[in-house]
């Protein structure tokens, strides 16, 4: 009787897994902690397509390229979004990307478009610029600086506070931007002259901000900072009490800021082909694109996408950014860091 | 603990059931030992020696060895003495400010002693990130310190500039583990026997010659095993030496941090956490070597025997100067953040220097409102109960492992001789390269692990276990077998014998274990960002989530967001101490 | 000399000492007999001044020591449990206050091995404490309380864990090497066996006070109360009425009438108890105790016997179970208790 019933039973259970409706499928988005977005966007895209998103953060945008790498025999998501144009290289190196030409790269002006074969695509921009504190420059009677050059005059020793580029993105954008500016020959000439100059070195962009800043909550002593040109518009919109204008504003001069382009692309080996190519081409659309401003603080490169009010009134893009062939980069890089460690620190 | 049953010869049945006998004998007397150390060789082995082997052969195979040059190897150089350099400081310093606070601890009672000495417990929970705030906050270029003297003496400069030397990186280093050296010695002093000291008295010896002579001898074993754990911290500190120390500082950690993440030169960062990995086995090797050969057996006390309040003058000044130093170094850098996350400071408009305060909660009401309608966002119970369930299973997990371990290591036969220095490794590796050896090793199935949240809680085991099995230890192997002996023979079953003899004894020390334990989950940083389900943060992913953009805003509410860590993180710790378990009365 | 002045001193709220005044002189050995937890150890504590009294003081040839800290007192401990160092080996753990008081090596090292030998533990140096048994770390908590030559040795229930024969023998040691050495010492048991044996003079603590001092043969022969009689089991006590106003005083009991001879006046009506010894008596026709036989017990020492009014006393000879036999007990043989 009891073996009866337990049959009874094992085959209830199995008909019924069998006959349970599909749920829907899951899309693994791999991303770095700096990802955001809105829930309604996500949602949207998940109704329309019966598709569940799980978003897998996996440090900053290097430390989640690494990851991406090292398990790319078995990877761990099916679209990667955030590897930029200083680390794209190695991406394109060791072969993650399944290529997808998307329909919207029509949208997508051509300085974005850094891969020919398409194996990742561009998705947002933003540029890394020094932020000096109005109130500060005002309160001392000083001019603000308008070129790179400009910095290692007398009068501004000691007041700007870089990030080490061994250990802090925007701190290599800096880095990239005097390469690309004084070019391989003279830019540690340069670097010689802002070290005598006083130039605070310190590891990671909070350090940067929240406390050497003066602008910032941290109130510290430097008035200028390599951050990123969206941070007077946060500094605006994250202020309490609400500000009617933004304390701080980017320097941009020629070369000044680097311009990071962060792309997005399809990681070999996905078993939802279909699916992750309707993300990508969900990202770069205009309803995600004009979420980007107010959740990552980075420009969409949509140019149908309409930027939010407080980003064209406080946040400003460079005229005439710095810009480097990612190839270029690559090969470099790590020499460029050693040299700038030896000259700028020891 | 005795699990062994004698097998049941059954009569005469023939040399087939001798057979069987003999065999089981033979694999019951060979089970018996390694049993204990069954679930945490297969723990370890699984999430710590695998992963750990993989990501270590993917940098270190003979192709990519040959990649390393010699300017590599000086800067390993460099870098594994400087670590040991700032680590041995940091040691010494640490034990210099922790022995008078055990002392203090064990030996006084006083009011608000248990509220002190969970403030020292708490900066070990805390992430770098925070601790860094609050020293920045503290004695940065505009820390109150400085504002204060510039205030006082009318200068123009900020007189200390401490941030960005080698004395902020000792500083937060003993910031950090002072607590290991006040709980391990600590709780070794008050159960120290105290006629033997009031013997040494009788004999002639002052009170200096008694602290020398008896009490510290004794306490040698728990003063060299926190030596040795506050050791291996600083020498694989990351966040302190990033954060505090800056650009010019660089530990072997940093050092892989920098060669894995941003160069990707594994080789490199492979033969660096090689280095950090037989640097700690040595270590530990050292240790256990000098731990048994000083063991020393005696019946404990009861705890609260040893406590007296302060009556002579040099007692008073003991207890109020300890007293006032503890709560400068640990309350003063914290109280900091709670101050900052209630007032409103407003960016300078006009003059410098003049900066309006005002008293606000509404950093703590942002917390709950996710204005940007972000995907992401964090509800603060949410964080607070996931760091709290992590941390739970995180104690429960230790012990239930640990806790075998230390029963068998407090009676060390050869197997647990050769087996107790591997237990302390997880502390010293790198967890950087356990993070990216957890990514090759389970990222598919049967081990598909890397997108569950299950990782946490096992990532936090693997560095809560050595404390536990570090707690538990020295009062396991301090209970004579006498007692046991004693207990056994009035009739108590092995199971009776450890609940009635072993456990009141080893209740304190499991207290103290579980706090170790969930001290370690709750502050723990490193490992928890290799779990990559933005859907469980923990309390100290969303911290870092704040300060990670712009705005003062997001500042405020990551003050908010440490205040409230800082507060879970202390209660927790004086619920489990002033809990009462059963059969343990006072010990 | 030693004196204790009017000692008071109360433990969790209760009065443990009260008042308690005694001397020990040069070459004594003073027994402080009392049942568990009547403060004696605490007495000891507070001599050694590991404890404060509320009251009273400490003196030491007329000098009060409660200004002088425990290091200087050099008064020997030796601690029921024996609290020997388990980090340091017999010889060092002998050696502990001769290092104490800064002696150089070969001096300590011939101090040490003299004291081993006159404790019957030559050679014991180099091993281990907590490898010895029960009677061998007894000898060494006895030769590092010795070694420093102490001016006054303190004892506390240093025989309590040891087995019979060990103990006596371990007395009567304990005994030859106290009075070779000439140091005076105090010495607390609630073993009476411990105290005859050992003492020259007994002190009975009981409730807090010393209800008896005298030497062990005045003790044990005239306890002087009902409890200290009843303590030391003495003998019988006897509940009686006086039936007399002149001495001998006639005293009814349930065993008989008694002839007191004691140097208390009674008068009658009065309750007395009496202590009948248990030796010395012997049967007799016209013995003025009587009783039924109950229980016959061989002893090495006689026979036991216990009457039905629950009176017992040692006879040459066993009598007959059930038998009502006739005792006279010799005048010496009565005491009267208070």
């Amino acid at each position: 009787m009891k073996r009866i019933l337990l049959i009874v039973f094992l085959l209830n259970v199995t008909l019924l897994s069998a006959c349970s409706p599909k749920g829907p499928v899951t899309l693994t988005v791999m991303t770095h902690d700096s990802f955001a977005a809105s829930e309604s966007v996500i949602t949207a895209f998940e109704q329309a397509n019966n598709v569940k998103i799980i978003f897998l953060k996996s440090g900053d945008a290097v430390a989640a390229l690494n990851k991406a790498i090292l398990s790319k025999d078995a990877p761990l998501a099916d679209v990667f979004y955030g590897v930029d144009n200083t680390f794209l290289s190695r991406a394109f190196d060791a072969g993650i990307y399944e290529p997808y030409a998307s329909p919207l790269l029509a949208k997508i002006p051509a300085e974005f478009q850094l891969d020919p074969q398409d194996r990742a695509q561009p998705v947002d921009y933003g540029d890394i610029c020094i932020n000096y504190d109005k109130a500060y420059f005002a309160a001392h009677n000083l001019t603000v600086p308008t070129s790179l050059e400009d910095l290692v005059k007398p009068e501004y020793n000691g007041l700007l506070v870089v990030e080490n580029p061994a250990t802090s993105s925007p701190g290599l954008a800096f880095l990239l931007a005097t390469v690309a500016h004084f070019g391989e020959t003279s830019y540690l000439d340069y670097w010689r002259s802002m070290r005598a100059n006083g130039v605070v070195v310190v590891d990671g962009w909070e350090t940067a901000y929240y406390t050497n800043f003066s602008a910032s909550s941290g109130h510290g002593p430097q008035p200028l900072v390599v951050t990123y040109g969206s941070s007077p518009a946060a500094e605006v919109i994250y202020a309490s009490p609400p500000l009617t204008d933004a304390p701080t504003a980017s320097i941009l001069g020629p070369d000044t800021c680097f311009r990071q382009i962060e792309f997005v692309g399809i990681l070999k080996g996905t078993r939802h082909l279909g699916l992750a190519q309707k993300f990508v081409d969900f990202v770069l659309s205009q309803p995600f694109q004009e979420d980007i401003p107010l959740q990552m603080f980075m420009y969409p490169v949509n140019t149908d996408a309409s930027l939010p009010q407080e980003f064209t009134q406080y946040a400003q893009t460079a005229p005439q950014p710095a810009t480097l062939d990612p190839t270029v980069i690559a090969a470099n890089r790590d020499k460029w860091i050693a040299d700038w460690t030896a000259a700028v620190l020891h | 603990m005795s699990i062994y049953h004698a097998p049941k010869v059954r009569g005469q049945e023939g040399t087939q059931t001798k057979g069987i006998t003999r065999f089981r004998v033979l694999v019951s007397s060979w089970l018996r030992p390694v049993l204990p150390w069954l679930g945490v060789s297969i723990f370890m082995g699984l999430f710590f020696f695998y992963p750990l082997a993989r990501i270590l052969w993917l940098g270190l195979n003979p192709t990519a060895l040959k990649t390393l040059d010699l300017a590599s190897l000086l800067l390993a150089f460099h870098s594994l003495l400087f670590t040991f350099y700032q680590a041995t400081l940091s040691t010494i310093l640490t034990l210099v400010l922790g022995l008078p606070a055990a002392f203090l601890f064990a030996r006084y009672a006083f009011k608000g002693k248990s509220l002190l000495r969970a403030l020292t417990a708490i900066p070990f929970m805390l992430p770098t990130v925070v601790v860094a705030a609050g020293f920045n906050a503290l004695l940065g270029p505009r820390g109150w310190v400085n504002l204060g003297l510039m205030d006082l003496f009318h200068l123009q400069a900020a007189p200390i500039s401490i941030v960005g030397t080698l004395g902020v990186i000792l500083l937060a280093h003993v910031f950090y583990n002072t607590t290991i050296v006040i709980r391990l010695v600590g709780n070794a002093l008050a159960h120290l026997d105290p006629r033997l000291e009031q013997a040494a008295r009788t004999l002639g010896a002052d009170p200096p010659r008694v602290l020398n002579r008896v009490t510290l001898p004794l306490l040698r074993p728990s003063i060299l095993a926190a030596s040795v754990l506050v050791f291996i911290f600083d020498f694989t500190s990351f966040g302190v030496i990033l954060l505090l120390g800056g650009p010019g500082f660089s530990t072997l950690e940093v050092e892989i941090y920098k060669q894995a993440m941003q160069i990707f030169n594994l080789p490199l960062a492979g033969l660096l956490s090689l280095i950090q990995l037989l640097c700690t086995l040595a270590f530990s090797i050292l240790y256990s070597r000098i731990v048994r050969r000083t063991a020393v057996t005696s019946a404990p006390r009861a705890a609260g025997t040893n406590l007296r309040n302060a009556r002579t003058f040099r007692q008073k000044f003991f207890l109020g100067g300890m007293v006032l130093l503890l709560l400068a170094l640990f309350l003063l850098p914290l109280v900091s953040l709670p101050l900052r996350s209630l007032t409103r400071l407003e960016a300078d408009r006009g003059e410098r220097g003049q900066v309006r305060y005002g008293l606000t909660g509404d950093y703590y009401t942002e917390l709950f409102i996710n204005r940007r309608d972000s995907i992401f966002y964090v509800p603060p119970f949410a964080a607070i109960g996931n760091s709290l369930g992590y941390a739970a299973l995180t104690v429960v997990l230790s012990l239930a492992l640990g806790f075998p371990v230390a029963s068998a290591l407090a009676r060390p036969r050869r197997l647990e001789q050769l087996l107790d220095p591997f237990l302390m490794l997880p502390l010293g590796a790198s967890a950087l390269t356990l993070g990216l050896g957890f990514i090759v090793t389970f990222n598919r199935p049967p081990l598909a692990l890397v997108a569950s949240p299950l990782l946490v809680p096992l990532a936090h085991t693997l560095i809560a276990l050595p404390f536990v099995i570090r707690s538990l230890q020295p009062a396991l192997a301090s209970i004579p077998d006498r007692l046991r002996q004693a207990a056994a023979l009035l009739g108590a079953s092995p199971h009776r014998v450890w609940f009635t003899v072993d456990w009141p004894i080893v209740a304190r020390a499991t207290i103290s274990a579980a706090v170790f334990a969930f001290t370690v989950s709750l502050g723990e940083f490193g490992a928890t960002s290799l779990v990559i389900r933005p859907e469980y943060p923990t309390l100290p992913i969303a911290i870092a989530r704040f300060l990670s953009q712009p705005g003062g805003m997001n500042y405020g509410q990551a003050m908010a967001m440490a205040t409230v860590l800082m507060v879970v993180c202390g209660i927790g710790i004086l619920l489990i101490e002033r809990m009462r378990l059963p059969g343990a009365g006072e010990f | 000399m030693l004196e204790l002045i009017n000692i008071y001193k109360s433990y969790e709220g209760q009065a443990l000492l009260r008042g308690i005044s005694f001397t020990v002189a040069a070459g004594e050995t003073v027994c402080l007999l009392g049942p568990s937890g009547s403060g004696k150890s605490t007495l000891l504590r507070i001599i050694a001044g590991l404890e404060t009294p509320e009251q009273g003081q400490v003196r030491w040839d007329g000098e009060d020591l409660a200004p002088v800290p425990i290091h200087l007192r050099s008064f020997g401990l030796v601690f029921q449990d024996y609290a020997l160092f388990p980090h340091l080996n017999v010889a060092e753990n002998v050696a502990f206050g001769l290092k104490m008081q800064n002696l150089a090596g070969a001096g300590i090292y011939l101090r040490v091995a003299n004291i081993l030998e006159m404790v019957n533990l030559a050679g014991f140096g180099d091993r281990r404490v907590t490898d010895l048994s029960g009677g061998e770390q007894q000898r060494v908590a006895l030769a590092r309380a010795l070694a420093p030559n102490p001016r006054l040795l303190m004892f506390d229930e240093p025989l309590g864990a040891l087995d019979r024969s060990l103990r006596e023998q371990l007395m009567d040691e304990l005994h030859r090497i106290l009075h070779k050495s000439g140091v005076p010492a105090i010495y607390v048991t609630h073993d009476q066996e411990e105290a005859f044996t050992l003492a020259d003079r007994v002190l009975l603590l009981h409730d807090g006070g010393i209800v008896r001092s005298g030497t062990p043969e005045q003790v044990w022969s005239d306890p002087g109360s009902v409890w200290a009689a009843q303590f030391l089991d003495a003998g019988n006590v006897v509940a009686g009425v006086v039936m007399s106003n002149k001495r001998p005083f006639q005293v009814e009991t349930s065993a008989g009438v008694f002839e007191l001879n004691c140097r208390h006046a009674h008068s009658v009506g009065e309750k007395v108890n009496l202590l009948v010894s248990r030796r010395g008596v012997r049967q007799a026709a016209d013995g003025r105790v009587s009783g039924v036989v109950v229980d016959v017990i061989f002893r090495q020492d006689g026979f036991k016997v216990t009457l039905e009014n629950d009176l017992d006393f040692y006879l040459p000879s066993a009598p007959r179970m059930g038998e009502k036999i006739y005792l006279s007990i010799p005048a010496t043989g009565l005491k009267c208790l208070l």
